[in-house]
């Protein structure tokens, strides 16, 4: 099954990918295919946050967060309630139609 | 001033295992780390996780893989210079080169090879207005001696665990503490929170929370912190010192600045031989990029064991270079 998510980039402009649920992808590495500038240094691993999204649709939909990616997110200057990793994000049925903004690009 | 073949900048599973390949060759090898151990992120970071995809190793600890690494490169007898970052690289490929390390310590060599991974953990700084301005003036974003802070009024910036542990810690030896948060709450070691919590009803600390810290002041020294709350109603509190705690973050650090052609935080490589486009210096595993670049271990040692054939022509430019297996050969120690 292909699952709709909504990115907007840094720049506010909003495109709806599809993603399939069958391929263990996170949503960091959905975004790394579809080219978003996103860094994601460490590969996966909760330890640069250079992948963090804002969630703005969907937020009680989505998992809870583990406690490296809770360690990450307490630990920066500016993270919301609505900061995730997106490396730490399994896209399946939870992720359908929710909307995520890419983080600044600092770090 | 040390004196090798190859400096190897980064001692993770790739650095290590280059030092086999070179050592093959005949060329020696010398090794930095930023980090005070072997290992890089497997020592570091998930000591313990189980790496599966290690050829003839159906499942290996990453530990494991690094002690492992470290008995198989024993033979070559590599040197160390363990705790210390590279900070400068001068000469080149004809006159040999000179690494520098922060602690001045000099490695001269014919080639370099650089295995530095994510590159170095820097402290993470957050968007504090006349922030830098007093980098070293006040605002120190780790607590190296805390004997600096004995009698001095000190603003902490933080949620994570280190700031909260530093607020216990320095509570004692400060003369005021404050903790700035930018949440209601502290999500993780709730043994720390609940004492941070304890401390500030006490009156020993104290503690401001859903705030930021918005800019600094004060006259070639830090002197007061302006801090807004969640109703941007500024506070301006005076301090001699302000610690910003939001973690590290994984850079390039003075690789940058070294003339090497960059791209997204990683160096560009030539795949024949992983070199980069200053001819003698290499760049091996998860910091170069190139087409089709997988940040694997298995992929970094084949690139090391690529690096090490064209690293010869550098160490020893009147030789040629016969490849020879160790089945064949043996492993002839140094």
């Amino acid at each position: 099954m292909m699952i709709k998510i909504t990115i907007e980039d840094r720049n506010g402009s909003r495109q709806l990918i599809e993603v399939p649920d069958d391929m263990n992808l996170s949503l960091m590495e959905a975004l790394k295919a579809y080219e978003y500038s996103i860094m994601a240094t460490c590969g996966g691993m909760a330890l640069c946050a250079t992948c963090r999204v804002e969630v703005l649709e969907g937020k009680d939909k989505l998992p809870p967060m583990s406690d490296a990616e809770l360690d990450m997110l307490d630990t920066l200057p500016d993270a919301t309630m609505n900061t995730r990793l997106a490396c730490q994000l399994r896209v399946n049925e939870e992720l359908e139609n929710s909307v995520f903004r890419i983080g600044s690009e600092e770090y | 001033m040390h004196t090798t073949d190859i400096c190897i900048i980064g001692a993770g599973p790739v650095g290590l295992f280059s030092v086999f390949e070179a050592g093959l060759l005949k060329m020696r090898c010398h090794l930095v780390d930023a980090l005070p151990q072997v290992g890089g992120q497997l020592s570091e970071i998930y000591p313990q996780k189980p790496i599966y995809d290690i050829p003839g190793f159906p499942e290996v600890k990453a530990q494991q893989l690094v002690d492992n690494l470290m008995q198989q490169i024993a033979p070559f007898k590599p040197a160390f210079t363990l705790g210390e970052r590279v900070e400068q690289i001068s000469g080149d490929a004809d006159s040999g080169f000179v690494v520098t390390t922060n602690e001045g310590t000099a490695i001269q060599c014919r080639a370099i090879a650089i295995a530095g991974g994510l590159g170095c953990f820097e402290p993470r700084k957050p968007a504090i207005e006349r922030l830098e301005a007093f980098e070293g003036k006040g605002v120190a974003y780790m607590v190296k001696d805390p004997e600096l802070f004995r009698n001095k009024e000190i603003v902490l910036a933080g949620g994570g665990d280190s700031a909260l542990d530093w607020t216990i810690f320095l509570s004692n030896v400060a003369s005021r503490v404050t903790l700035v948060h930018r949440g209601e709450s502290f999500r993780g070691a709730p043994d720390s929170a609940e004492k941070v919590a304890h401390l500030a009803a006490e009156g020993k600390i104290g503690l401001i929370l859903k705030s930021n810290i918005l800019k600094i002041d004060g006259n070639g020294h830090l002197k007061e912190v302006h801090i807004a709350n969640d109703k941007n109603e500024v506070t301006v509190m005076s301090a001699d010192h302000l610690i910003p705690l939001f973690g590290l973050s994984p850079k390039l650090g003075p690789i940058a600045d070294w003339g090497l052609q960059i791209d997204k935080s990683a160096i560009v490589v030539n795949t024949t031989d992983y070199s980069t486009n200053v001819p003698g210096i290499f760049a091996i595993g998860d910091i170069n990029t190139y087409t089709g670049k997988l940040k694997l271990i298995l992929c970094g040692f084949h690139e090391g064991a690529m690096m090490a054939q064209s690293a010869f022509k550098y160490v020893y430019p009147n030789q040629r270079l016969s490849f020879k297996y160790t089945t064949v050969n043996g492993v002839n120690a140094f």
